[in-house]
């Protein structure tokens, strides 16, 4: 049985076209012609919509922050999608732009933002769909929307660091408070929103709150896109309900090719868990968050048997010291360490790698000014338990028979002009 | 009301002087980078605190009032 739903994904061309506004308009009606704050407001509060971008996120209690702000506001739809492992928000950007769009102009009528920013990677190419998209929209509706493309880099996708690219600065974090939706761009209150949560927000906005509420968990409604790779015979993005099992989503892949030994939940800021824990797991955070994971960035990765993980953590590890955004001197010497020696652990040169691996990420735990020394540590971490009998015989200086199948992918940031 | 120290960790260069003076509630990691308690500071050692506040390079440090839990 299919455990896949069409509602973001709805008419998705075969051909790869993107669904135009002609038929965007037939699939879903257009948009009410009065959106009225207050409505639109509780409609998302009894909806009970979270954030789809990592953090989860009340999405009505972001709403209202920002309205609540004094000042110009204006809204930033957060398109980077800097997870090398991810690729649900392009596919929404590439295939659907205009429910992202709707999305964009129901948040901005939400917060009473009369502008709006969608930012996308440079490097991803959705930019050429997007600009047909706002082209093909004709009047510019109720908000100003501008399409943003800033430097890749892992990072961009920070909050913070957005709001600096997408000012032409470098994509760096910021010290918070304040937070964006006090001052953001510009210096205005900021409304900073994953581009799935916008376009969750456009169904909202037509069909209502009791319909999103259907299908899903009872405290955790909708659907959610997730980036399934690695080990199944169909990987890709994959639209289904809140709580759907994970073995029933590997299956809907067409099934593992090869036995599973270890899952990442979460994309490269989320958790291993070996693949008994992981498939007996919902797509929930109440589910994962029993085996101590959490749905993140919505990217599953599954790494058969046979495979070297050390291979794929050392590689993952020196992409996320090198994607520091080279600010907080702990992210910047600690990751670079911690890669170093993982690289060396693979390589079964010395007996204490694991030591002094854990005794690093105890370091750089929560001592960035962002996230990411706290995400990168997660990921390790639980990778050394996962793969805990691998890295014990590369403790001994041997080496493990598996194969490096290169299942984790890191891309290389584009050159930035110096700061 | 009581306060705790708080480093900003985009501001700190890892001049290191705040363990120095305030060994109480500071010790460097292993790149020579401040790792802050952030337990309360009792009123004997708010002086040391200053001392430490006051001699970072960079104003990287700053204490935070703790909001009383009645």
């Amino acid at each position: 049985m299919s455990v896949s739903v069409s509602r973001l994904l709805l008419g998705l061309q075969a051909d790869g076209r993107p669904v135009d506004i002609g038929q965007h308009l037939h699939l879903h009606g257009p948009l009410p012609a009065r959106l009225e704050r207050r409505s639109l407001l509780d409609a998302v509060e009894r909806s009970e919509l979270r954030g789809r971008g990592g953090a989860g996120f009340p999405t009505a209690q972001k709403l209202r922050a920002v309205a609540g702000s004094r000042g110009r506001k204006v809204v930033l739809a957060n398109g980077i999608e800097g997870e090398p492992p991810s690729g649900k928000d392009k596919v929404l950007l590439r295939y659907v732009p205009h429910l992202v769009l709707d999305g964009i102009e129901v948040a901005a009528q939400a917060v009473g933002a009369d502008q709006a920013i969608l930012a996308v990677s440079q490097a991803a190419g959705e930019l050429v769909v997007l600009q047909d998209a706002l082209r093909d929209r004709g009047r510019p509706g109720r908000v100003e929307i501008r399409v943003a493309a800033v430097p890749h880099s892992f990072v961009a996708g920070e909050e913070t660091a957005l709001i600096n690219a997408v000012g032409g600065g470098p994509p760096r974090p910021t010290a918070t408070p304040p937070r964006p939706f006090e001052r953001g761009i510009e210096g205005r209150p900021t409304l900073v929103q994953n581009v799935e949560t916008l376009a969750q927000l456009a169904l909202i906005t037509r069909r209502g709150p009791a319909w999103f509420r259907q299908i899903g968990t009872r405290d955790e409604p909708g659907t959610t896109l997730v980036t399934l790779s690695g080990a199944v015979r169909l990987p890709g993005v994959y639209e289904v309900p809140l709580g759907t099992p994970l073995a029933d989503l590997v299956a809907e892949a067409g099934g593992a090719t090869q036995p599973p030994r270890g899952l990442l939940v979460g994309g490269y800021f989320g958790t291993w868990l070996d693949a008994q824990t992981a498939l007996t797991c919902e797509l929930s955070e109440a589910s994962l968050g029993a085996a101590g994971a959490f749905l993140g960035a919505r990217a599953i990765v599954v790494l058969p048997a046979g495979s070297c993980a050390l291979a794929e953590l050392a590689r993952v590890s020196r992409f996320l010291a090198d994607e520091s955004a080279g600010q907080c001197g702990p992210c910047v010497h600690g990751l670079d360490a911690i890669a170093d020696a993982m690289a060396s652990l693979l390589r079964a040169e010395r007996f204490d790698g694991e030591l002094r691996i854990r005794r690093w990420l105890d370091q750089v735990e929560g001592r960035g000014g962002c996230r990411h020394p706290d995400g990168a540590a997660r990921f390790i971490r639980s990778a050394l338990d996962v793969f805990a009998d691998e890295v014990a015989l590369h403790t001994r200086g041997e080496r493990c028979s598996g194969r490096d199948l290169h299942l984790l992918p890191v891309q290389r940031r584009q050159e930035r002009t110096a700061a | 009301v009581s306060s705790q120290l708080r480093v900003n960790p985009i501001a700190c260069d890892g001049h290191g002087l705040c363990a120095e003076l305030f060994p109480e509630r500071v010790t460097l990691d292993d790149w020579g980078y401040p790792i802050v308690d952030s337990a309360p500071i009792p009123r004997p050692l708010q002086q040391h605190a200053r001392r430490a506040i006051d001699a970072c390079p960079v104003l990287a440090l700053r204490l935070e009032q703790l909001a009383r839990r009645d």
